[in-house]
Order: structure tokens, then C-alpha cells, then sequence
């Protein structure tokens, strides 16, 4: 029967077979590539039907089980994860089927390949050592596909971005030597089990925090994502923007949720004063910048911001406020995914990405402008979109918490982004004559961008359900399921 | 106190001594450098704390886990090598340029 | 499922719809567009006509989907959003056909018009929002879709005009969510029911809910243009000129008037926001809108702008009415939201013929303009009287009900500016009058274009006739069951 085939293996399994394949054999990455996306994305639907039927997915990779084996485990937060990775690989991979020149794109999709299947490998992981393995196969195809053009400043950038990831790992697996050392144990049931706080512990916390922080571009720690994602090619960017800064995210959610959040105010409330800070020095970074990628990369570091507000609001709330997290790191990634894929059009179609010079794109490139407004108006917040719905829920979680200044900078922070995207929006409308050579921008470009940036605005119609998704039970132990 | 907290104490600072170069040095080498003794720090602790109690024998799945990272971290330094040579060839230096130009 | 689940959503969809298929359409696809346009907005007129009839025979609308834990999305057809409603339908279908008009072989129609249905869409939205959320939903839709409308020539003019629209319009939805939200932690509840959903609550909330108050009408106040939160009005002014008619006399002022209306009635009550003594500061600020708004325009050349204060001052009849709190001033606020949108859309249509026809975009070169186009500015004159209060015309009614509600409820002090607004009124619209009737026309018009013997195109003379004849029948008729004037007095009992 269907939900007896393994559908976790398969979705970290086939897109890394894709993936060596299309080293192998360069002729037909193209057509294999969108094969596999599609492929993996029905899989996640499997899994997903699977999950929803019969509870959290557990499955035992080859029968060894823990310690020595691996194990994957899926939730309705992993779920949440799955179905984000798919729909924005969707986009993308078929945003990209136009875009590449055939030389890059025998690099961009073996590569691509594999950053997807460790995308999902992370996801399904329930063992904080797999995940630093998971991870840094994570950062080391990011870092590559970063560099795909060969521009010395997409180098620098990936370079930059290479150290950072490396630093980043490197401390999250020291805080994975301590708790293992304390513990006993790198799985994180029975690290949530088991731990109690003392120095040791506090010190994981700390390294593993700061870490996975500077991954996820936390303000300060977010020096190396402006330039890394605005040099890359618009796909990639796209992929950085909406699921790798998301991945060391989600595993900082998990270790919160389900290991320090009993117990980490004093560092919770730092994120959240970090996220804060993020919002408004991103936001306020965005509307100084004159170039479309960077505008939209420094909008990522305010963005990151929000999802950070979580955790001093999950130590007051039951674990409601991850669900939200979840969900608005889903609709940021649609959207986000929707923006840089019109950059790309607007770099293809003006040979440049300089906010003063898009006059009259709104009629050459109606469809892309439209995208653009439609993932803006779900970055700013405005209903009826995903954003609009999940900062709603997250502002009511603060003001219900007597926590006014952070609901009050989540506000703010939306009217910053309406500055900045409608900064964007404006010039376009410019009646001023375009004034250089224009290119063509093939459909299947424009329509990839504005699905995305559909999907994040129906998103906000199925909000409910999607919650419910979220709330598919974390521990394994108990087996109420509410789909 | 016993060895193996020495151990890991030493592999701390191996980590500290490591993060300071990757900060202060310019040259990229340097840098990559830097990263492996940090990536030897953190080498150094899980071995050091495998050995949990006393007398017990040490527990193998730290050091599994040490393979595995090493195995990691030649990858990893294989990338930047590359990127280092790439960056070389493209602008004759072997330094990143001052973020605030870009 | 049944027609009574289905009805406001399809009069939503009526014209989301066509909105939505014109945006794909190709430039040169006018006959098409004009038929969908056009069957978009009669059958809106349609389906309201019949809402209409239900309600009045005791039918209940009501669709609701959920949107977020524990808040449904509903749309409802109350007697009050069913008035707003019909303004928006009746008035939709004449402002399309000027427009057809009005744009005929200009650039970017398919944009245009896909977005003005849009604006359509989010003003049904809003009257039939049975809930805050719904409301607050179509309220920024509006914000969303208005702002193409603004900027829609592109002009670096135009372009200013719309940032400091969206500063203005986006930042009081940020208010308006804030108090929203607070509102929802303390109630549990967005409806929209009469006398409101408050009174259980307890004392010490009281001052928490003056602030949340003042939250929601500064952020309605700026769409419904009260002093000093009017300045993205006259500013707006760029846009074409049925868009101007559009957004002055139906869309957004309106739905920044009848969220205050909403907010007074349905979520706090008239009488319990009277007696957390709410109601007086904002029938001050209401009164001193009036007041400041007539004597801006008294100073204004450019007849578009010395209109859009004028818009200023009349909207805030609305609010004055609704604030005095009594039953009859209500009559007076709620019947004006009809009146002024009547009056308002003709004068504006008017001034888009004059600027379309003649050149002529300032009150000083109105010289003799009733010779050249003696119906326009017929209609012209049955506005600006209107606007004045001269009996029988609707606006009249309007601040008749007004003065006596305000001596019904003992606040005499608003007799004096009711006073004082007409005089204001006459003031900035006789000397137009005067202008057009009895001055010699020149030997020139600034930029006169030929239609025959006609004095202008159908499309553009029409419009403002119909609307002129419905202000006069408004006023006339006012007792008549099918009249404005009959139906706000049946919405008023159900509040009090």
C-alpha cells in the first residue's frame, strides 16, 4: 500500500541519486533535474498523507537504530519544513529550466540536487550529530552554488559566506560534544528527557545558540548574507534566501522547543532583543539600498528577525507560538523565493538590478511586476496573505503577554517593508522612457515568480489547517493527532 | 580534576586560538588554516569527554562521531582551497576586500 | 447551501471578477472590456437590488469561512452596509461609463479598469464586512488597489502624490491593526453587532478601551480625511478625474466614514461610547474638520482642489452625526454618506467634462462656461447647491436632520457651524455659479475639443446628469419609501 512505502527515505534519497547523476552524466541534467524535483515534491505529498493518517513518521534508516544507526523522524513541523522546500524547489526549478546558460547549468543542478536532499535529510533528522553533518553538506552546496558564476565578487561573497558556515558548524558542534558528554545521548527525545541545566549545558546552549544564529544571519551575525546573496544568481539567491537561512533556523526552533525551552530565559530574551534589533536595522538597511538584490537581501535579515521574536514568546505561551514561527518562516520563504526570482527578471530584462532605472516595467513586465507587489504584500503583512496572518498571530501572542515593545516593533517593521517594497513598486510605474536595450524575459520565468508569490498569498486562506499541520504531535510518546 | 577535562579544556582553547586567527588574519590561507585547528579543538573535546565515567571504558560514539567530522572538514577544506585559488586567479590577491566597498 | 449564504459573496465577486479577467486583456480589446465592465456593474446593481428586497422583507445574508484560530471571515447584509452597498453599486456603473469615456484612446485602459473594479470589490467588501477583521481586510485591499489608481499616469507628479497617499494610508492601517488586535485580546470577539460587544466588559478596562478608541479613528480618520489627518487628499488630486469621483465620493473617504460609523455603532454602541464620553472630543474634531475644510477651499484656484476640501468638510457631516449620539443627528450623519456621494460625484464629473472638454482646470477661467455646456453645468449647479443645503436638494436633508438631532440631544454649539459650514459653502460655490451663468464666456477655451453639435461626448454627459437627478429626487422625495432618507431611519431604530 502507499503508506507503507518508506516515503522519508525516498525523499532524501531521490533527489541525491538525481544529483550524482547529473554530475555523471552533464547531457540530460536539465530534464532529470525537473524530473526529480517533481519526484521528491509527489514524495513529500506521500510522506505528508502519511503522516496526517497515522501520526509522527519514524522510520529506522537500514533496521540499526540509536545510537550507531539513523534514525528520521517527521512531525507536522517537519512536515511544515517539507512542504516549504518543495513548493519553493518547484518554483525555482522551473524558474531556472530558462534561466541558466548551459554551462552553469551543469553545475547549478547536481549541486541543487543535493542541497535539496539534505534540505529534507535535515528536516527528518532527530539526532543533533546527523544534523551537523546534514548541515554542513547544507552550507558547502550553498557556498558552491553561490560561486556558480565565477564573478570575482560572487567569489568574495562565497568565500565570505564558506568561513562563516564553517565557524558556524563548528561552534554548533562543540555545544554537540558537550551535551553528548553530559547526556549521553545525541537524539533529541531523550536529550529533552534527560537534561537538566548545569554549566555544561549552559555552555551548549550558548555555543549551539550563537552558532546556529550566525547561520540563520541574526543581526549582528549577518554580515556575510547581504553580499553572498545578492552576488549569486537570482535562483540560487532565491533557494539561500527562502530554505538555507530556514535550516539552521529550524534546528535552533527544534533545540529550543523541545530541549532548552524549559529553561533559557536570560538567552531567549537576548534572541529576542537580536530579532528585534534585526527587524529594524534590516528594514531600515533594505530602504537605503539602490540595488533590487540587496534591497531584498538585507529585507531576509529583518525577516530572519521576526521568526527570533519566538523565543521569548514560546517560554510565556504553550507551544503554540513555534506552530506560528513555522508557518511564517513557510510564508517567507514563498515570498522571498517570488522577489529574487523578479530580480532575475529584471536583471534579464534591463541588464541591470538599480531601483532608479526600472521605469516602465509595470507594462513591459506586467506578470513580474505583479509577483513582486503580491510576495510584498505578504513581506509587509498585509492581509489576507500568509505574512499577514502569521504576524497577526504572532502580534496577539505579544500583546496577550503584556509584551507591547515587541509588538509594537513587529509593527513598525511592517511599515518599514511597505516603504521598502513600495519603493520598488513606484518606479515602476515611472512614465519616463526606457532608455536602454531590453531583453527578453521567457514566460515560464514570469510565471514561476508570480506562483510563488500566489502561493504565499493563498497560504493565509488555508492558515488553519496549516496550524493544525504544526501541531501534529512532537514527542513521539503521545499519539494525539489533530489533522 | 582528571585528564580528561584537562583534554577538553586544552581542546577549548584550541578553539579559542583558532576563532582569534580567523578573525585577525587577513590572508585567506590564514583563515582556512584557522578554521581546521578550530575544526582540531572541537576534535579534541569529543574524544576528551568520551571517556564519561572514571572507570568505564570509553564510550566509541564520540569518536564514530570524530571520523565522521574529520571527514567533514577535509571537504570542507577542499572547498576553500578552491574557492581560494579561484579568488586568487580572478584578483591576483589572496585577502577578501573591505566588506564596506561592496 | 442557499441564496442567503451565497448573495454576499457573489456581489463581492461581481466585480473581483471581471476585475480580474480585464488585467489579462490586451490594450486594443475595447469592446470586450467595456462589456465586461459593464456587465460586472450591472449585475452587481442586480444582486444588491435583490439583497435589498430580502432585507427589507426580514431575510438574513450571511457567509462566514475561517481565516485564523477563532476568527471567521464574514460577510453579512445588514441595513446599514446594504446603503453603502447600493451607493457603490449605483454609482460604479455610472463612473464606469464616464470613464470609458473619459480614457478613450489613452495608454494602459486594461490596468486601469482592472483595478477600478478591484476598488469596487474592496468597497463591497467593506460594507458587507460582518466583522473587524473582514473589515479591516478590504480596508487595506482598498489602500492596495487605489494606489495604481493614484499613480496611474505615471508622472513623477503623480508618483509623489502616491507615496505620500501610501505613507499616509498604510501607516493608519498599521494604527487601525494595532487597535484591532488589542481590541481582540480584551473581547475575544471582532463582530459587528448592534449597541457593540462591550458592555460586559468591566470598569477597569474602560481606559484601555478610550485608547483603543482613539487608535481606530486616527486609523480611519486619515481615509475619512479628518483634520489633521487629511493631507494625502488634496495631494491625490493627480489622479484622473474618475478616479477623483471615484475615491472621493464612494471609495476611500466613504470607507473611512463608515468604518467610524461601524466603530460607534457596532463594536463600541452609541450609548456606551457615549458614556465613556468618547463621542464629544470627536464631534468636536468632526465639527472642526467641517469648519477648516470650507475655509481651505474658499482659497483654492484649482477647481479640483478647492472640491477635494471641500470633500474634507462634508465628509465629516458623517462623523458629526454619528458623534453627537442621538437618533435623529445618526439620521442626519448616515443619510449624508448617500447625499454627499450623490452631490460630490456630480461636481466631479462635472469639473472631468470641463477639463476634458474646454481645457479648463481652474475656477477663473469658468467664465461663461454655462453658454458653451449648459447641461454639465446644470448638473454643476444642482450639486453646488446641494453641497450649500439649499432646499429640495438632498443635502438639504442632510443637515436638517443634522441641526435638529443636534437640539434633540441639547448640543446647541453645533448650530453655529452648521450655520457657519453653509455660509462657508456658499461662499466658495456662489462665486463659481456666478462665474459660470452670468460672466461672458472668452473668446478662446484653453483647450477646446469638437464633439458637433453636442456639447460634449454621451459617456461624459450622461453620468453627471443621472447623479444630479438623483441628489434632487433624494431631497424631494425624501419621504418616499424607496428613498435614502427611509432606509437610514429604519437602520437608525435598530440601534436605538
Amino acid at each position: 500500500m502507499l503508506t507503507d512505502i518508506a516515503w522519508g527515505v525516498i525523499v532524501i534519497m531521490l533527489p541525491l541519486t538525481g544529483g550524482i547523476i547529473c554530475f555523471i552524466w552533464p547531457a540530460i541534467s536539465k530534464t532529470l533535474g525537473l524530473i526529480t524535483v517533481v519526484g521528491t515534491a509527489l514524495s513529500v505529498t506521500g510522506l505528508g498523507w502519511q503522516i496526517i493518517e497515522s501520526g509522527p513518521y519514524h522510520h529506522t534508516v537500514g533496521g540499526w537504530g540509536a545510537p550507531l544507526g539513523i534514525d528520521l523522524f517527521a512531525d507536522g513541523l517537519s512536515l511544515l519544513m517539507l512542504i516549504m522546500t518543495a513548493l519553493v524547489g518547484l518554483g525555482v526549478s522551473f524558474y531556472s529550466k530558462s534561466y541558466f546558460k548551459p554551462q552553469e547549468a551543469t553545475w547549478f543542478w547536481p549541486i541543487w540536487l543535493i542541497l535539496l536532499g539534505a534540505l529534507n535529510a535535515l528536516f527528518l533528522s532527530a539526532d543533533i550529530f546527523n544534523l551537523y553533518v546534514i548541515l554542513e553538506l547544507i552550507g558547502l552546496a550553498a557556498v558552491a552554488l553561490t560561486a556558480l558564476t565565477g564573478h570575482i565578487a560572487a567569489l568574495n561573497s562565497a568565500m565570505r559566506y564558506l568561513l562563516a558556515m564553517l565557524l558556524g558548524s563548528l561552534a554548533y558542534l562543540l555545544g554537540v560534544a558537550l551535551l553528548y558528554h553530559d547526556v549521553g545521548s545525541v537524539d533529541i527525545a531523550t536529550l529533552a528527557e534527560k537534561i537538566k541545566p548545569n554549566a555544561t549545558v549552559w555552555a551548549a546552549l550558548g555555543f549551539m545558540s550563537a552558532g546556529l544564529a550566525l547561520k540563520s544571519a541574526l543581526f549582528p551575525l549577518n554580515f556575510w548574507l547581504p553580499p553572498a546573496h545578492a552576488n549569486a544568481p537570482a535562483p540560487v539567491s532565491a533557494l539561500l534566501s527562502a530554505l538555507v537561512v530556514k535550516a539552521s533556523f529550524y534546528i535552533l526552533l527544534r533545540l529550543w522547543s523541545e530541549i532548552f525551552g524549559s529553561f533559557g530565559e536570560g538567552a531567549a530574551a537576548l534572541l529576542g532583543l537580536l530579532g528585534a534589533a534585526a527587524i529594524l536595522w534590516g528594514s531600515l538597511q533594505a530602504l537605503c539600498q539602490t540595488r533590487v538584490k540587496l534591497l531584498i537581501a538585507y529585507s531576509t535579515v529583518a525577516q530572519v528577525g521576526y521568526l527570533f521574536l519566538a523565543f521569548p514568546l514560546a517560554l510565556g505561551s504553550n507551544g503554540m507560538v513555534w506552530g506560528i514561527v513555522a508557518y511564517l518562516a513557510l510564508s517567507h520563504a514563498l515570498a522571498k523565493s517570488a522577489m529574487f526570482l523578479v530580480a532575475g527578471n529584471l536583471l534579464r530584462f534591463s541588464g541591470h538590478d538599480r531601483i532608479s532605472g526600472l521605469e516602465g516595467t509595470v507594462q513591459r513586465l506586467p506578470l513580474t511586476v505583479s509577483a513582486f507587489a503580491l510576495a510584498g504584500i505578504s513581506i509587509i503583512g498585509l492581509p489576507p496573505s500568509s505574512g499577514f496572518i502569521g504576524k497577526w498571530l504572532l502580534i496577539e501572542v505579544a500583546v496577550t503577554q503584556g509584551r507591547w515593545d515587541l509588538a509594537a516593533i513587529m509593527i513598525i517593521g511592517g511599515l518599514l517593508a511597505a516603504a521598502y517594497v513600495f519603493k520598488v513598486l513606484g518606479q515602476t510605474f515611472s512614465d519616463a522612457k526606457v532608455s536602454h536595450d531590453t531583453g527578453t524575459v521567457p514566460a515560464s520565468m514570469e510565471w514561476a515568480a508570480l506562483l510563488l508569490a500566489i502561493g504565499a498569498i493563498l497560504f493565509g486562506f488555508i492558515a488553519p489547517e496549516i496550524l493544525s499541520l504544526a501541531h501534529i504531535d512532537v514527542s513521539p510518546s503521545t499519539n494525539g493527532i489533530t489533522p | 580534576m582528571n585528564n580528561a577535562f584537562l583534554f577538553a579544556l586544552v581542546g577549548v582553547g584550541i578553539f579559542s586560538l583558532g576563532l582569534y586567527a580567523l578573525i585577525m588574519h587577513d590572508h585567506l590561507l590564514r583563515k582556512i588554516l584557522a578554521v581546521n585547528i578550530m575544526g582540531s579543538g572541537v576534535f579534541l573535546v569529543l574524544v576528551a569527554l568520551a571517556k564519561r565515567t572514571g572507570d568505564a571504558l570509553p564510550d566509541p560514539v564520540p569518536h564514530a562521531m570524530v571520523l565522521t567530522g574529520i571527514v567533514v572538514a577535509v571537504s570542507a577544506t577542499a572547498l576553500a582551497l578552491i574557492l581560494l585559488l579561484k579568488v586568487f586567479a580572478k584578483s591576483g590577491q589572496a585577502t577578501l576586500p573591505d566588506r564596506c566597498k561592496e | 447551501m442557499n441564496w442567503s449564504t451565497w448573495l454576499p459573496p457573489l456581489v463581492v465577486a461581481s466585480s473581483l471578477l471581471p476585475g480580474l479577467i480585464i488585467f489579462f486583456l490586451v490594450e486594443e480589446k475595447v469592446l470586450f472590456r467595456t462589456a465586461l465592465n459593464l456587465a460586472g456593474a450591472l449585475s452587481t446593481l442586480l444582486l444588491t437590488g435583490w439583497m435589498l428586497w430580502g432585507v427589507s422583507h426580514g431575510h438574513q445574508y450571511e457567509t462566514s469561512v475561517p481565516f485564523l484560530p477563532g476568527l471567521e471571515l464574514v460577510l453579512r447584509a445588514d441595513p446599514l452596509s446594504l446603503l453603502f452597498v447600493s451607493l457603490s453599486s449605483i454609482l460604479w456603473l455610472l463612473t464606469t461609463i464616464y470613464a470609458i469615456g473619459y480614457l478613450e484612446g489613452s495608454p494602459h485602459r486594461s490596468r486601469f479598469f482592472g483595478f477600478f473594479s478591484l476598488c469596487v470589490t474592496s468597497t463591497t467588501g467593506i460594507a458587507l464586512s460582518g466583522n473587524f477583521i473582514t473589515f479591516l481586510l478590504f480596508y487595506e485591499f482598498l489602500t492596495l488597489v487605489t494606489y495604481p489608481l493614484v499613480i496611474h499616469r505615471g508622472t513623477e507628479k503623480a508618483r509623489q502624490a502616491g507615496k505620500i497617499y501610501l505613507i499616509y494610508t498604510i501607516t493608519s492601517g498599521a494604527i487601525l491593526l494595532l487597535g484591532t488586535m488589542w481590541l481582540y485580546t480584551l473581547t475575544g470577539t471582532l463582530d459587528f453587532r448592534p449597541q457593540g460587544i462591550l458592555r460586559d466588559l468591566g470598569e477597569e478596562n474602560h481606559l484601555a478601551l478610550i485608547v483603543i478608541f482613539i487608535l481606530l479613528i486616527a486609523g480611519l480618520g486619515v481615509k475619512a480625511a479628518l483634520v489633521p489627518l487629511h493631507g494625502w487628499l488634496p495631494q491625490a488630486m493627480v489622479a484622473p478625474a474618475p478616479v477623483s469621483a471615484l475615491l472621493h465620493a464612494v471609495a476611500v473617504v466613504k470607507a473611512g466614514a463608515f468604518g467610524i460609523v461601524r466603530v460607534v455603532y457596532d463594536i463600541f454602541g452609541v450609548d456606551f461610547a457615549a458614556d465613556l464620553g468618547v463621542t464629544g472630543p470627536l464631534a468636536v474634531v468632526a465639527a472642526v474638520t467641517i469648519i477648516y475644510g470650507s475655509l481651505r477651499a474658499l482659497f483654492q484656484d484649482n477647481l479640483k482642489r478647492r472640491l477635494a476640501f471641500s470633500t474634507v468638510s462634508q465628509v465629516s457631516y458623517i462623523i458629526l452625526g454619528v458623534a453627537i449620539a442621538g437618533p435623529v443627528a445618526s439620521i442626519g450623519g448616515i443619510v449624508h454618506l448617500v447625499h454627499q456621494g450623490l452631490m460630490k460625484i456630480t461636481l466631479f464629473f462635472c469639473a472631468g467634462n470641463l477639463a476634458e472638454t474646454l481645457g479648463i482646470h481652474t475656477v477663473h477661467e469658468m467664465n461663461g462656461a454655462g453658454r458653451r455646456m449648459p447641461w454639465s453645468m446644470t448638473a454643476f449647479t444642482i450639486g453646488a447647491f446641494g453641497m450649500i443645503g439649499a432646499p429640495p436638494i438632498a443635502g438639504f436633508i442632510s443637515k436638517w436632520y443634522l441641526g435638529l438631532g443636534a437640539l434633540q440631544a441639547g448640543q446647541y454649539w453645533v448650530i453655529p457651524v452648521l450655520i457657519g459650514s453653509s455660509l462657508l459653502n456658499a461662499a466658495y460655490f456662489l462665486p463659481v455659479l456666478h462665474r459660470i451663468w452670468f460672466r461672458e464666456p472668452p473668446d478662446a477655451w484653453p483647450a477646446e475639443r469638437d464633439f458637433g453639435n453636442k456639447e460634449t461626448a454621451w459617456a461624459l454627459l450622461v453620468p453627471p446628469l443621472v447623479t444630479a437627478l438623483l441628489a434632487l429626487l433624494a431631497g424631494l422625495m425624501a419621504s418616499a419609501w424607496f428613498s435614502p432618507l427611509e432606509w437610514v431611519q429604519f437602520i437608525a431604530q435598530r440601534e436605538f
